[in-house]
C-alpha cells in the first residue's frame, strides 16, 4: 500500500497506520545474530525509549526502522511504507553519536547543516520564503540562531546535538530517530537536551531515542522497548521495573544502572 | 563520455574555441604582457599554459573539497595512478598495431572504470579501506611500467612527461578539452551541489532523508577519474592529486562557510598554479612541482596565521572580533569521549 509519492502530502498516507512497524525481523552480521524475531509498533505521537546492553542491537533497530538496512527476514514498515522502498525522506530525521569525522573538521556552518533539513525538499532550486522560513523557525525552536554563523566543528557537543534536531525540525519531520545522542555531552547540556525532546515529543514529534542510560529513558519516555538480540519488553515506563525484563535482559549479574564508560 | 555528435557541430566549436583563444583571451593576455611588462603573458604557447592552470584550479579543488571532507584524498591518487596504466595501454596498444590512439583517452577509460570498481567495492564491503586503495594504486602503477618496458624501450621516450608533466605537451586541442571538462565539471558540481554537500556532510542523515547516496559517490569518483586525467598532462601522474587536497586544506582552515571554502580553495589553488607556472617558465624547473610547492606553501602561511591568531588570542583575551583568521576557540568542545 504504497503512498502516492509524487505529492508532497503527508495526509495521503492512512492515518491509522503506526510511524514504525517492525513485524517479526532478525538480522545478522554475516552469520552472528543481532536481532532475532523482533516485533513492535510505535504509534504516531509516541516517545519509544529504546534501552539495553552494548551490542544488544539496538542501533541496528534504529538502522534498520530508517531504512538503513534490510532485515534478513520480517518487515520493517515506515508510515505504512516498506522502508526499503521508503522516499520522503523529508519525513524522518536522525540524529547520529555525537562523534562523526567531517562534522568536527568541516567548514560549515549552524545555518549551512539546518539547510539540509530542506534538501529532500528541495535538492536543485531556489530555496523558497517557506524553506528559510522553516531553517529560521527551526534554529528559533531549539535555541541557537545566535549560532547560526558558528561553524558546526567548533561548538560543544550539547550545541551540536541541537543543530542536527533543528536540521530535523526544518524538515518539517514527523519522526526524529536519535542513536545515543549524548555520549559525550556534559551532564547540564544533556538534562536541557532531553527536556528539549520531550517539548517537541508534546508538540506531537514522534521520537525514538536508543539510549544505554535507562535514567533518562524511563524519565521522559512514554514507552520503554528493552532488546537484548531479542525484545524483552515493550511497554510503559513505569511497570517497565517491575516486569523484571531489565534483569532479564541484561543478565542478573550486571551493573545495570551504571554508565558504561 | 565525448560524443562526437555532427561534423559540423564540432567543426562550429573549433571555430569558437579558436576564436577565444587567440582572439579574445589572447588579446586579453597581449594586452596584460605590454601592460605588465611580463613578457611570458604575451607568448602562446604560455598562454595556453595559463588558461590550463587557470582551469585546473577551478575544478581541483572543486572535486577535491567533496573528496578531502570525506578523508578520501587518497582517491585522487589512486585514480591517477591507474590512469597511468592507461596512458601505457594507449602506448602500448599503438606501437604493437600501429594504431594512433590518443593515450589520454585509454587513460580516461581505465581511470573511470577504476573509479566506479573502487566505488562498487565500497558500497559492496561499506568500508573505504586504505590497504585497498594502496594495492589498486601500486598495482596500476605497476601495470603501466610492464607494459612501458614489454616493447623494448620504444615507447618510454616521453614518459617523462606524463609521471612529472609538462608545460610543452599543452597543445591547443588539449587546451580546449580542458576548457570543455571545466563547463562540465563546474556543472554538475552545481547541479548536484546540494546532495553532495549532504553526503560529505552526514552521509548516514543523508540516506535517512532518501538521497541516492550510492548515485552521488559515483557521480564523485568519476568526476575525480576525469579531473585526474584531464590534470595530469602539466601536473603529472605524480603530483596531480595534490590540486585536489592542498588548496582544500588551506581553504579549510580559514573558510567560515562551506560555500566560502570552495571559494578559497580556488582561489589558493588559481595562486599556486598561476604562480607555479611562471617560476616553472623563468628557472626552466617542473611545473607540476612548482605549483605544488606554491600551493604547500599558502597552506603554510594558513597554519602560520592560525598560530599567530592563536598567540595573540592567549595575550590578548578579548582580542577583537573580525579577524581574518576564525581560529578563535569559540567554544570548548565539551569533553567528548567515545564509548
Amino acid at each position: 500500500m504504497r503512498a502516492v509519492s509524487a505529492t508532497d502530502d503527508h495526509d495521503d498516507r492512512n492515518a491509522s497506520d503506526p510511524v514504525v512497524s517492525v513485524e517479526n525481523v532478525t538480522f545478522g552480521y554475516g552469520g552472528q545474530p543481532v536481532l532475532q524475531d523482533v516485533s513492535l509498533e510505535v504509534e504516531s505521537g509516541a516517545f519509544l525509549g529504546v534501552v539495553g546492553p552494548n551490542g544488544s542491537g539496538k542501533s541496528t533497530l534504529l538502522e534498520l526502522v530508517l531504512g538503513l538496512r534490510r532485515p534478513d527476514s520480517g518487515e520493517v514498515r515506515l508510515f505504512g511504507e516498506s522502508s526499503a522502498s521508503f522516499d520522503d525522506g523529508e519525513r524522518v530525521g536522525y540524529v547520529a553519536q555525537n562523534v562523526a569525522g567531517a562534522v568536527r573538521s568541516m567548514p560549515v556552518t549552524v545555518k549551512e547543516a539546518v539547510r539540509m533539513g530542506r534538501y529532500p525538499h528541495r535538492l536543485v532550486g531556489r530555496f523558497t520564503e517557506s524553506d528559510r522560513r522553516a531553517v529560521a523557525d527551526a534554529l528559533d525552536r531549539v535555541d541557537i540562531a545566535d549560532l547560526a554563523d558558528r561553524r558546526v566543528g567548533r561548538l560543544s557537543g550539547g550545541q551540536r546535538q541541537r543543530v542536527f534536531i533543528a536540521r530535523a525540525l526544518a524538515a518539517e519531520a514527523d519522526l526524529l530517530a536519535l542513536d545515543e545522542p549524548t555520549v559525550g555531552v556534559d551532564a547540564e547540556s544533556r538534562e536541557a537536551f532531553y527536556d528539549l525532546l520531550a517539548d517537541l515529543n508534546s508538540d506531537g514529534l514522534t521520537v525514538i531515542l536508543v539510549e544505554h542510560d535507562i535514567g533518562v529513558v524511563t524519565a521522559r519516555a512514554s514507552e520503554i522497548a528493552c532488546l537484548n538480540r531479542e525484545l524483552y519488553y515493550h511497554g510503559d515506563p513505569e511497570t517497565f521495573a517491575d516486569a523484571g525484563a531489565l534483569a532479564e535482559a541484561y543478565g542478573t549479574n550486571q551493573r545495570i544502572l551504571h554508565h558504561d564508560h | 563520455m565525448l560524443e562526437l555528435s555532427t561534423l559540423t557541430n564540432v567543426a562550429l566549436l573549433t571555430g569558437f574555441f579558436e576564436w577565444f583563444l587567440t582572439d579574445a583571451y589572447g588579446t586579453v593576455m597581449d594586452l596584460l604582457a605590454e601592460v605588465s611588462g611580463v613578457r611570458v603573458f604575451g607568448y602562446p604557447y604560455m598562454q595556453r599554459a595559463y588558461l590550463a592552470v587557470v582551469c585546473i584550479g577551478i575544478v581541483g579543488p572543486l572535486v577535491g573539497t567533496f573528496l578531502v571532507h570525506r578523508e578520501l584524498s587518497m582517491i585522487g591518487d589512486t585514480l591517477a595512478h591507474t590512469a597511468f596504466a592507461g596512458v601505457a595501454v594507449g602506448l602500448f596498444v599503438n606501437s604493437a598495431f600501429s594504431l594512433s590512439v590518443n593515450p589520454l583517452a585509454t587513460a580516461l577509460v581505465v581511470a573511470v572504470v577504476t573509479a566506479l570498481l573502487v566505488e562498487l567495492l565500497v558500497e559492496y564491503t561499506e568500508a573505504h579501506s586504505d590497504t585497498s586503495l594502496a594495492i589498486v594504486l601500486t598495482g596500476g602503477f605497476a601495470v603501466g611500467s610492464v607494459l612501458i618496458t614489454a616493447t623494448d624501450g620504444g615507447i618510454s621516450v616521453g614518459i617523462d612527461a606524463y609521471l612529472f608533466g609538462s608545460l610543452a605537451t599543452v597543445s591547443k586541442s588539449s587546451v580546449g578539452l580542458l576548457l570543455a571538462i571545466t563547463l562540465l565539471v563546474t556543472a554538475l558540481v552545481a547541479a548536484t551541489y546540494r546532495p553532495l554537500l549532504y553526503v560529505t556532510f552526514d552521509e548516514t542523515a543523508a540516506r535517512a532523508a532518501s538521497i541516492d547516496v550510492a548515485r552521488y559517490n559515483r557521480l564523485m569518483v568519476v568526476l575525480t577519474a576525469v579531473v585526474v586525467v584531464s590534470a595530469m598532462q602539466i601536473m603529472g601522474v605524480i603530483l596531480v592529486a595534490a590540486m585536489l587536497v592542498v588548496p582544500v586544506a588551506a581553504a579549510a582552515r580559514t573558510a567560515r562557510t562551506f560555500k566560502q571554502s570552495l571559494l578559497l580553495a580556488v582561489l589558493a589553488a588559481e595562486f599556486a598554479g598561476i604562480v607555479g607556472v611562471t617560476i616553472s617558465y623563468h628557472y626552466g624547473v617542473a611545473a607540476g612541482g612548482s605549483i605544488v610547492l606554491a600551493a604547500i606553501g599558502v597552506y603554510a602561511m594558513t597554519l602560520a596565521g592560525g598560530v599567530v591568531s592563536d598567540v595573540r588570542k592567549r595575550v590578548v583575551p578579548n582580542g577583537r572580533r573580525g579577524d581574518r583568521s576564525e581560529r578563535v576557540v569559540e567554544a570548548d568542545g565539551g569533553d567528548e569521549r567515545e564509548t
